[in-house]
């Protein structure tokens, strides 16, 4: 049964095991993912059947955590740790930033640091404060690290294998809110490269790029813009470090219109950096200025707010609209 | 500032237990592990003893002879202008070299940036790690080559990175163990405390070996703790040892008996070292401006080298043909690291963009092109 219809979340769990079965080097790490198997049950399973050795339950301490799996990577594992939520990264911040992201050009090459850092990120599932942000482009921001993102199952399982068996230290952000979003997943196909765009709704008359739970809102959208005769072209991302800017390229030159989609704030967001690179690159081709759909700049709200935060249908299809009205 | 000091000069050679977790002294009297006292009496303690060969004894002395004669031509490199900065350890020879001698080659070091004294026993080329200092690169040796990190300048950072890899020691069924280099300052870093943590969560064979230099730049210890370092393990559930530093020794002692209890499966230990930084922090900073002369000039009484230098002699187990021989040995090095650094070249520009990613990135791919060709257009094209 190579080809299954799984949620995302179980086929991020899946992964793993099939990545646990493969090395005996892999291992996971984190708060809760034993016997619990996760608060998300990504790791569900795991630990009954790879016992404590390689699926282990740490102390409540995000920087221990992280500056552990470089400790074990040293010694020639390669972990796989779990943030438990995206608002509670940062005690481990430091060590991403100043020693697993830097570790390998501090020795000049001599040493690398396989360690994958999953996060669940995003908001939409009600939460209280800390459990909903969107913090990617801190990590994008930093040289050395490399930030993915998948938006569905099979993305999800096969990217998961590509983090596990890179040498280079991979934050690994998954769209919390879709992870009970069913897709299929063909465990025998060979997938594209990790850092590639995906083009997921062919278009003529603007682009929207998004990735991780945006794509599907953008999808949407684009449906909905479809019954207004708006032909609209929707990129995966996939991958904020880097980024595919060849694929956005290749797109925009056909569209000529832009509007990037996240759900983190949009002030020195991910959409920044690709409006600057795109309109590097098609300034000729462009014939309105690459719009921006994200988060404000204030903190994530509470709950009872966030449907008003969120980038939702109607928000990306406005911005289509101001972009279509040049 | 009150330097906890006296008991240094005053050894204690009752049977009494003095190290160990729960001694309850005042700030005056320090419990600590002493086996040569600073006027070079060889002393007895309970616990710890090392039966060393004059050869070893001679070993000893000569590796922290070099070890200052190494980091006293650095400072004057760092005064030519050859060195961008230093971190000196003058003082703390015999902390670095009695806890560098008592690994194995299969143990594994994590040091801070000033572990001059444990790399040198490590069998680091000194010249490696000028490196750094003079701005050329940020470390650049492979660790792997002598079991022995590169300088980690983030404080703390690296003892989380001793036990992780303590950890796959232990899941490995090696008998290996690790060693985490820190400082009386890093001792207030939340990632030491994680450390701490995760060591005895999972019985890591690691040794915290802290060198409470008594001073963190400016800051004295008390400004970063209130009950004397070493009993702190025993709140994490293990061991702490307050050790002379300034007797290589007993630093020698009490860190392989460390050691073995980690090979052992018995878990982690905290060793502090009570020691001195005689010099500034770095070549950038003005002691001056903070603490006494009366101060160092106490702590030279103590000098690590002078006491196993009189223990030497007294004991009839280096002659002058030795100490003349070691000098000697001390200028060739000296000369050695010189020539070495001033011929030590600039990396070429294009160095920005190496070694960023294992398996690459585009965006690096992309920012080597254009820095390359922005590099070209300067050029004539007639070579020039």
């Amino acid at each position: 049964m190579a080809v299954q219809k799984l949620p995302i979340a179980k086929a991020i769990n899946e992964s793993l095991r099939k990545a646990m079965e493969t090395d005996p080097k892999v291992l996971i790490m984190g708060e809760d993912v034993g016997k619990l198997g996760g608060v998300f049950r990504v790791t569900d399973g795991l630990f009954k059947d790879f016992g404590e050795d390689r699926v282990i339950d740490t102390p409540l301490a995000e920087s221990g955590i992280v500056g552990t799996a470089i400790g074990l990577a040293l010694r020639g594992y390669r972990p796989v740790v779990e943030i438990q939520f995206d608002g509670f990264v940062f005690p481990a911040y430091d060590q991403i930033v100043t020693q697993l992201a830097k570790m390998h050009a501090r020795a000049l090459g001599k040493i690398k640091l396989p360690v994958v850092v999953r996060i669940p990120y995003g908001g939409g599932i009600g939460a209280v404060e800390h459990h909903s942000e969107s913090p990617e482009a801190l990590f994008a921001h930093v040289a050395g690290l490399k930030v993915v993102s998948p938006s569905n199952a099979s993305d999800a399982y096969w990217m998961m294998q590509q983090a596990i068996q890179s040498d280079d230290p991979v934050i690994f952000f998954e769209p919390k809110r879709r992870y009970w979003d069913k897709g299929e997943v063909d465990t025998d196909s060979i997938p594209g490269p990790l850092h590639k765009a995906r083009t997921v709704r062919d278009g003529s008359d603007l682009t929207l790029v998004a990735y991780g739970p945006m794509v599907k809102v953008c999808l949407e959208a684009a449906a909905a813009a479809q019954e207004e005769g708006k032909s609209i072209e929707v990129v995966d991302l996939r991958s904020m470090s880097p980024i595919d800017f060849d694929a956005v390229q290749a797109s925009v030159e056909r569209t000529r219109r832009l509007v990037v989609v996240h759900e983190a704030p949009v002030f020195y967001g991910a959409g920044a950096e690709i409006a600057a690179r795109i309109t590097e690159r098609c300034f000729y081709h462009l014939e309105a200025p690459v719009l921006r759909v994200g988060g404000y700049h204030a903190p994530y709200p509470p709950a009872r707010l966030e449907e008003e935060y969120l980038p939702g249908l109607d928000r990306v299809l406005d911005a289509v609209d101001r972009s279509l009205a040049y | 500032m009150t330097v906890e000091s006296t008991a240094a000069r005053k050894p204690r050679r009752s049977s009494k237990r003095t190290a160990g977790a729960g001694a309850r002294k005042t700030a005056a009297e320090p419990e600590l592990v002493q086996l040569l006292t600073p006027e070079g009496e060889r002393v007895e303690h309970p616990d710890y003893d090392v039966d060393l060969s004059p050869e070893e004894l001679r070993g000893l002395y000569r590796d922290m002879v070099l070890t200052r004669r190494f980091d006293a031509e650095a400072t004057a490199l760092q005064r030519q202008g050859e060195l961008g900065l230093w971190a000196s350890l003058l003082g703390q020879e015999a902390a670095q070299i009695g806890s560098g001698r008592a690994l194995r080659d299969d143990d594994y070091v994590f040091p801070t940036y000033r572990e001059h004294g444990v790399a040198w026993c490590r069998g680091v080329d000194p010249t490696n790690l000028l490196g750094m200092f003079r701005g050329v690169n940020h470390g650049g040796w492979d660790p792997n080559s002598n079991n022995f990190h590169l300088y980690t300048i983030v404080i703390g950072s690296q003892t989380l990175h001793a036990t992780g890899y303590a950890m796959g020691v232990a899941k490995d069924g090696a008998d290996s163990a690790v060693v985490a280099y820190f400082g009386d300052g890093a001792s207030s870093q939340g990632d030491v405390a994680e450390a701490f943590t995760f060591s005895a969560v999972y019985n890591a064979p690691v040794v915290f070996f802290c060198q409470n230099n008594q001073w963190a730049i400016s800051e004295p210890t008390e400004k970063q703790m209130r009950v004397p370092l070493y009993q702190r393990a025993q709140g994490f559930g293990f061991p702490g040892v307050r050790v002379d530093g300034n007797d290589v020794l007993a630093c020698l002692a009490v860190t392989r008996s460390a050691l073995e209890r980690a090979r052992r499966g018995e878990g982690p230990t905290l060793v502090e070292a009570f020691t001195y930084r005689m010099g500034a922090h770095t070549t950038s900073d003005d002691p001056t401006k903070y603490r006494a002369d009366e101060e160092r000039e106490a702590w030279e009484a103590k000098d690590p080298i002078l006491r196993l230098h009189s223990y030497l002699e007294k004991a009839g187990h280096a002659d002058a043909a030795f100490f003349e021989e070691l000098e000697s040995e001390s200028e060739t090095l000296g000369k050695r690291v010189r020539e070495a650094v001033r011929a030590m070249p600039d990396p070429e520009p294009m160095a920005i963009f190496e070694n960023i990613y294992a398996d690459g990135h585009a965006l690096v791919d992309e920012e080597r092109a254009q820095f390359a060709a922005y590099q070209a257009s300067f050029s004539d094209g007639e070579g020039n």
